[in-house]
């Protein structure tokens, strides 16, 4: 062990209040563990919005469909690399899919996951650029032309029955697709929510408020998105398509604001054991991240600005400010609140008689530096993926009136 | 059990068999690694005529007969290799202070060259004071073998909950789900660990290093199948209780004259 650490851990011996099971003083899942849930949360918000279109028929949507799709599958990719990153032995992480536990939550990720990259997400983007593929294959020279027909799977059939298909497919996988978003990122709620030694977690509703904060922060970062790449190509925003999502994103707001609240106060009126030490730790240790950050704003703030927004009838331009900045604050509570569930739920003692602290590390292997990484990856993922795949669907014309 | 089991069996009941069994056992002993975890370790004990089905293996500590004098700690830390450091122990004694106004002190007394919180009290605002030794409780329903994804925790036969070093990944989702704080991430090896209960010296007869050390007996290792064991006899003579039982865990760590501040 590094005479460094063994001195970072002393330091954060001299920061413990009360007592605490001397095994504790360690936060032994760091930032890499708030990032993962963050990423798979934008990865089931995105497709859910994605899926507006195709199964609810939400016509104003489809200048986001494709967008969405490609930001699913980019941050569906880099997701597991913060949890590989934190393993203490990343060497063995395929035992994890040879020998999984069958009564292991976590053991079921891999299982998870490939369902979902491979049954859903891959699958139904496959078929909406299908088309596109085939005809941009024909249209490009080489190498860029082979890389297309690779990617169609050198399907070349363009004909009306074949298309017909296609769609057909698509809303098929949709409909599939619904549920096992609400599984990743449920999922991923479950992990925490099962944990019965740890009361900040052990709640019923932890999936349902993931699957909440994860719609709110894939419907946020879409719109975000949209507004700057379209800004970035000089292309108009199709408005119609904003004050719809932003809609969307107002709706499930409330209600993951409201499910959060419903668990916050059923905690307070229960008043069981764990009541006092938690109370310490969110006024102690999680005031600036919780009340501030992920309450304030990140869902007030946003939701005010929303309001007015939508009750004053405002201009376009100020509008869309309004809407870019509320997608940014939403951004921001959603990340705090990944923070507030997985470190906050670490800083207190088992024994419910002490708090302990976090100190990140910047350059170690699970410190600062690789959570930034993990979080500007998908964006690199995405640009290459907007790259090779169009985001509007090729020979129409996008118009802003919808 | 086969018919040549059976025989082997006979011959070591009787004393001579015995004296021959002793001499095995030695000679067994050089071959094996200290690793309790070792499937080595475990499997030549087995073939000695060790069955982990016939034992189911708990602790009783008795409260009231605990001096924390600590040797327990340095002696598991010893035996089981666990850093010299302040932040790993398989194995820990806590001091517990409760003053008239109803604060509880609580301090880890395992921890060296510590700023003691609870030592300048005056006798006067003291209503009792004991020492409570805390160890894996190695559940009957262990929460952390539940979530282990990789199935590296595990639980034996006879009752230990064990940790597979060779295939552990480090998540740790272990020693989050551990209600006890039993478990650390080990910094050399990167894997979770905890007390064995001397897994290592137990299948050979011996006790764990903790128990044996003990100078005052606060800790009684036995065995649950057997009704003549120290641990069973501790049982009957005392009313006992174990930690946090709300969890469902149902630990094998049974306390005596445990007060309910303890968690």
């Amino acid at each position: 062990m590094s005479p460094d650490r063994v001195a970072a851990m002393y330091e954060l011996l001299e920061q413990v209040t009360g007592y605490i099971y001397p095994n504790e003083i360690e936060v032994h899942w760091g930032i890499l563990v708030v990032v993962y849930p963050y990423v798979t949360g934008v990865v089931a918000g995105a497709f859910i919005l994605a899926s507006l279109v195709k199964v609810f028929n939400i016509k104003e949507v489809q200048p986001t469909y494709r967008l969405a799709l490609l930001t699913a599958l980019a941050f569906l990719l880099v997701a597991p690399l913060p949890l590989l990153l934190h393993l203490g032995r990343p060497e063995r992480f395929y035992e994890i899919i040879l020998t999984p536990n069958p009564s292991s939550a976590m053991a079921m990720f891999g299982f998870v996951y490939a369902w979902y990259l491979m049954g859903i997400l891959l699958l139904e983007i496959w078929f909406e650029y299908r088309r596109d593929l085939v005809v941009m294959a024909r249209r490009e020279r080489p190498p860029l032309s082979w890389i297309y027909r690779a990617l169609s799977l050198y399907s070349t059939d363009l004909s009306e029955a074949a298309l017909a298909f296609d769609r057909k497919a698509i809303k098929v996988i949709t409909i599939i697709g619904i549920p096992s978003a609400f599984l990743l990122h449920g999922y991923v709620g479950f992990i925490f929510g099962s944990v019965k030694a740890n009361p900040w977690w052990a709640s019923v509703l932890m999936p349902i408020e993931f699957l909440m904060s994860a719609i709110v922060s894939g419907i946020a970062l879409v719109i975000f998105l949209y507004m700057v790449l379209w800004g970035l190509r000089r292309q108009p925003i199709d408005m119609a398509c904003l004050d719809k999502i932003t809609s969307y994103l107002f709706y499930a707001v409330i209600v993951d604001f409201a499910v959060e609240a419903l668990d916050f106060i059923h905690r307070l009126y229960q008043s069981e054991e764990s009541v006092k030490i938690l109370g310490k730790l969110i006024t102690h240790k999680l005031f600036m991240s919780l009340f501030v950050l992920q309450i304030l704003l990140g869902m007030i703030i946003p939701l005010g600005i929303l309001v007015l927004a939508k009750l004053r009838k405002l201009g376009d331009d100020l509008r869309k400010v309004i809407y870019f900045t509320a997608a940014i604050l939403i951004q921001v509570g959603i990340f705090s609140m990944r923070w507030n569930v997985v470190i906050g739920g670490q800083l207190f003692s088992k024994s419910f008689r002490g708090l302990m602290a976090y100190k990140m590390e910047v350059m170690g292997i699970e410190g600062l530096i690789t959570a930034l990484g993990a979080l500007v990856l998908p964006f690199i993922v995405l640009i290459v993926l907007i790259r090779l795949l169009p985001t509007t669907r090729l020979g129409e014309v996008e118009s802003p009136t919808a | 059990m086969n018919k040549r089991e059976f025989l082997k069996g006979l011959i070591l009941f009787f004393p001579a068999g015995g004296i021959l069994r002793a001499i095995a056992e030695e000679a067994a002993a050089k071959e094996t690694t200290a690793k309790a975890t070792d499937k080595k370790a475990s499997g030549s004990a087995e073939s000695k005529g060790y069955d982990p089905a016939d034992h189911y293996y708990g602790m009783g500590i008795e409260i009231d007969k605990c001096i924390g004098c600590n040797r327990c700690v340095e002696a598991c830390k010893v035996e089981n290799n666990v850093p010299d450091l302040p932040f790993f122990f398989r194995t820990w004694v806590e001091r517990y202070v409760i003053k008239w106004d109803g604060e509880v002190l609580v301090e880890d007394i395992s921890i060296k060259d510590r700023k003691s919180k609870a030592s300048a009290q005056e006798d006067r605002d003291v209503v009792r004071s004991f020492f409570v030794p805390k160890l894996c409780n190695h559940c009957a329903n262990p929460p952390c073998v539940q979530v282990c994804p990789v199935g590296a925790t595990f639980s034996t036969k006879d009752g230990v909950v064990l940790v597979d070093s060779k295939r552990c990944v480090g998540c740790r989702y272990c020693i989050q789900a551990c209600p006890y704080g039993a478990r650390y991430l080990h910094p050399v090896t990167r894997t979770a660990d905890k007390c064995t209960f001397c897994y290592h010296r137990v299948v050979k007869g011996l006790l764990p290093a903790c128990a044996e050390v003990c100078p005052t007996r606060a800790r009684i290792f036995g065995d649950l199948k057997s009704k003549a064991s120290r641990l069973m006899r501790f049982t009957r003579m005392n009313k006992i209780h174990v930690l946090k039982p709300a969890l469902n865990s149902e630990p094998k760590v049974y306390y005596a004259q445990l007060d309910g501040e303890v968690r």
